[in-house]
């Protein structure tokens, strides 16, 4: 973000509709922010120069290739939750983009629509699309929206009014009739998609996709698995970097470039080359996803000099930890083995949701953390909710908890770390 | 060895000199509006071998006098098990924070909870209710404790409470019952923290807050252990901040 775009990229965003001067605000407050948060890390792996790269073109070089790819007749599909099944996007001959939802923008005209007492998740969502500064967005031939909390569920309404929305609809259950109507659900996207692109989807598409998503999601279990290490050979920001970025990226491309980082990051932890201190505190997030820019929390932390080595979220573990099965033939066989895959994500959108728990306890174990911090958006019922039943069972099982709540505004950030820091004194 | 322990806050700035260990000096000074700049008069004042800061400003003052930083929790731990070894929770309200503090045998910090963003139930909230009320500061305490049964207040917001506080003496409610009750309920909200973070056994009561007789009267009466009051309640975070610097701290 520091060097300037060699490419003036404001034809393809007039040509967007995007709110050029709002647009060109936003770019330099997250220029700004990315220049400040990231690159003033201290010895940060090399490997991170991509990401670097794919932030400074976020809404350049890579909505180029979108734009191209749609004007060759491809569709882009946008959509905002790990349970919308990327391999079938892709296997329908689609290019899936995750959308972001991270930072406060234009909440005056969100607040006409939605309640202030909406989750900052949700509020971005629209904040984006009313202040016409998402270029994924207008890139997007279609957004699919699914059922998890009543937030979203009913946000969608309002954004389907602007956009060609399409929502799926999520069991809040786990039990085998829910497994089975989510397969159900599956079928009914791949009809959707199929009329959408005009491509079928075959039995070796669909495993052709499952293999790359899956190989994806090996790429970012090689990256994170290198943060059991003490000192961590990668900072929390970076690795929670490399997820955000993971939902919009080019597959392969992504993929190609996150083997290279995993390839330096062991070489780093085979000859003991850390990014901070061996010893320092260690902290394993949990809780509400974060999505781009949102690195309020893991930057709190890391200044405090403590180092992130986990995330159990959905910018975290519960996008790369399950894989899809590929040894199927057939689209009846692999939608099964999609449908179980999918609904095995510990959303706190269900009920039970023990299974979330039990990762966080086995997720501190195994990167051997220090203390974990539930991390809860102001307003979200769920997660808020499950909190304490968290903080409860981590506790017991021998880990200390901050809990925090809070929401994308600066306001908080001094009280805030104030408390990071005592919790950092308290579990060294 | 000469260590100078700050404790930066919004409303005071507090510092204590140690010589060995032993409190050779102290001070207070309102923050006024430039909070750095009355700590950098606290600093010129004599040679030191070390500087600690804690609240809020501590970060200024590690940019600005190379300070080493301890947060407001562990100065708040270390200063109060150093003046009551057998204390095992502590209560800090400040100008703007509340902070409850659990711990262990060995003094550490077990569990701490501050409050968010507002002022609620601080000093700041102590303030704003007794200009309501047309009290000093001191007034409203001894209002308090010289009245009848409080009149409960609902609100623990600032702006809420005040106009509902404007309210019920428009009404002609009787002040110092009113001020009971808002001394009510910033005890019942305090012992709430202090049974979230578990505390338990002897507690050290300290900040601004801790010097109103009706606060300590009512958190004595809730608390199930005894409450102990220093005499500097205001100096328990300087204090400790410098204590830190031979018990090790986060620089
Ligand atoms: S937290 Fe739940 S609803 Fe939100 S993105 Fe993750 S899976 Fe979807
Ligand atoms: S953060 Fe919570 S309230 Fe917001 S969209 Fe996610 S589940 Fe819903």
């Amino acid at each position: 973000m520091s060097d300037a775009p060699v490419v003036d990229y404001h034809e393809m965003w007039a040509e967007l509709g995007l709110d050029l001067p709002m647009h060109d605000a936003l770019l330099e407050a997250v220029g700004g922010m990315y220049g400040g948060t990231f690159m003033t890390q201290k010895n940060r792996p090399e490997g991170m120069g991509y990401l670097d790269f794919v932030m400074s073109e976020v809404h350049g070089l890579r909505i180029k290739e979108l734009h191209d790819f749609r004007k060759s007749g491809g569709k882009v599909v946008g959509t905002y939750c790990l349970y919308v099944p990327e391999e079938l996007i892709r296997a329908a001959g689609a290019w899936s983009v995750g959308i972001c939802a991270g930072a406060e923008w234009a909440y005056d005209q969100v607040e006409q629509i939605l309640p202030r007492n909406t989750c900052a998740l949700i509020k971005s969502m629209m904040g984006f699309k009313l202040g016409k500064v998402c270029p994924y967005l207008e890139e997007s031939d279609l957004l699919i929206g699914e059922t998890t909390c009543d937030g979203k569920k009913k946000a969608y309404e309002e954004l389907g009014k602007l956009q060609n929305l399409y929502t799926m609809e999520l069991p809040q259950m786990k039990r085998p009739k829910d497994v089975a109507f989510w397969r159900s659900e599956l079928v009914d996207l791949i009809a959707k998609l199929e009329e959408l692109t005009g491509t079928k989807i075959t039995a070796e598409s669909l495993a052709a996709s499952i293999k790359e998503v899956n190989d994806k999601r090996r790429a970012l279990q090689r990256v994170n698995a290198a943060r059991a290490a003490d000192p961590s050979p990668i900072s929390g920001l970076d690795a929670l970097l490399a997820v955000q970025v993971a939902f919009y990226d080019d597959v392969p491309r992504f993929t190609q470039s996150m083997n290279a980082l995993a390839d330096e990051l062991e070489k780093r932890v085979a000859d003991g080359v850390g990014v901070a201190p061996k010893g320092a505190p260690r902290i394993l997030i949990t809780g509400t996803p974060m999505a781009l820019p949102n690195w309020k929390l893991h930057q709190i932390v890391e200044n405090a000099g403590g180092v992130v080595v986990g995330e159990e979220m959905c910018t975290g573990s519960r996008y790369y930890e399950k894989l899809v099965n590929e040894d199927s033939a057939t689209i009846d066989d692999m939608l099964d083995d999609l449908a179980a895959k999918y609904l095995d994500i510990n959303c706190a959108c269900f009920t039970p949701n023990d299974g979330r728990i039990d990762d966080v306890i086995r997720m501190a174990k195994d990167l051997k953390v220090d203390g974990v911090i539930d991390y809860a958006l102001s307003f979200c019922g769920t997660y808020q909710i499950e909190s304490a039943g968290v903080a409860k069972r981590v506790t017991d099982s021998g880990v200390p908890v901050l809990r925090i709540e809070t929401d994308y505004s600066a306001e908080d950030v001094g009280q805030l770390s104030t408390r990071v820091e005592a919790f950092l004194e308290m579990v060294k | 060895m000469r260590v100078l322990g700050l404790d930066i806050g919004s409303r005071s700035v507090d510092a204590v000199w140690l010589c060995d260990g032993e409190i050779v000096d102290a001070a207070v000074a309102d923050s006024g509006f430039d909070p750095a700049s009355v700590a950098a008069a606290f600093v010129a004042r004599g040679a030191h071998d070390a500087i600690v800061a804690t609240g809020y400003g501590r970060h200024v003052a590690r940019e600005s006098f190379a300070a080493n930083v301890v947060t407001e929790i562990k100065a708040y731990a270390i200063g109060a098990s150093k003046l009551f070894p057998d204390a095992r929770a502590v209560l800090d309200i400040g100008g703007q924070d509340t902070k409850a503090i659990s711990l262990s045998a060995a003094g550490k910090v077990a569990d701490f909870e501050m409050n968010d963003k507002c002022a609620a139930g601080t000093g700041k909230f102590l303030e704003v209710m007794a200009k309501a009320l047309g009290f000093s500061l001191e007034e409203l305490g001894s209002a308090s404790m010289a009245a009848g049964p409080g009149i409960q207040i609902s609100s623990m917001c600032t702006v809420f409470a005040e106009s509902e506080v404007t309210g019920l003496v428009h009404r002609g409610e009787d002040r110092g019952r009113i001020a009971r009750g808002l001394h009510e309920s910033i005890s019942r909200r305090t012992l709430g923290a202090l049974r979230r973070v578990g505390a338990e056994g002897p507690l050290v009561f300290a900040g601004g807050v801790a010097r109103n007789p009706a606060m300590v009267a009512l958190i004595t009466q809730g608390y199930a252990g005894d409450v102990l009051v220093p005499v500097e309640a205001q100096l328990v975070g300087a204090y400790g901040a410098a204590l830190s610097h031979t018990t090790g701290g986060l620089s």
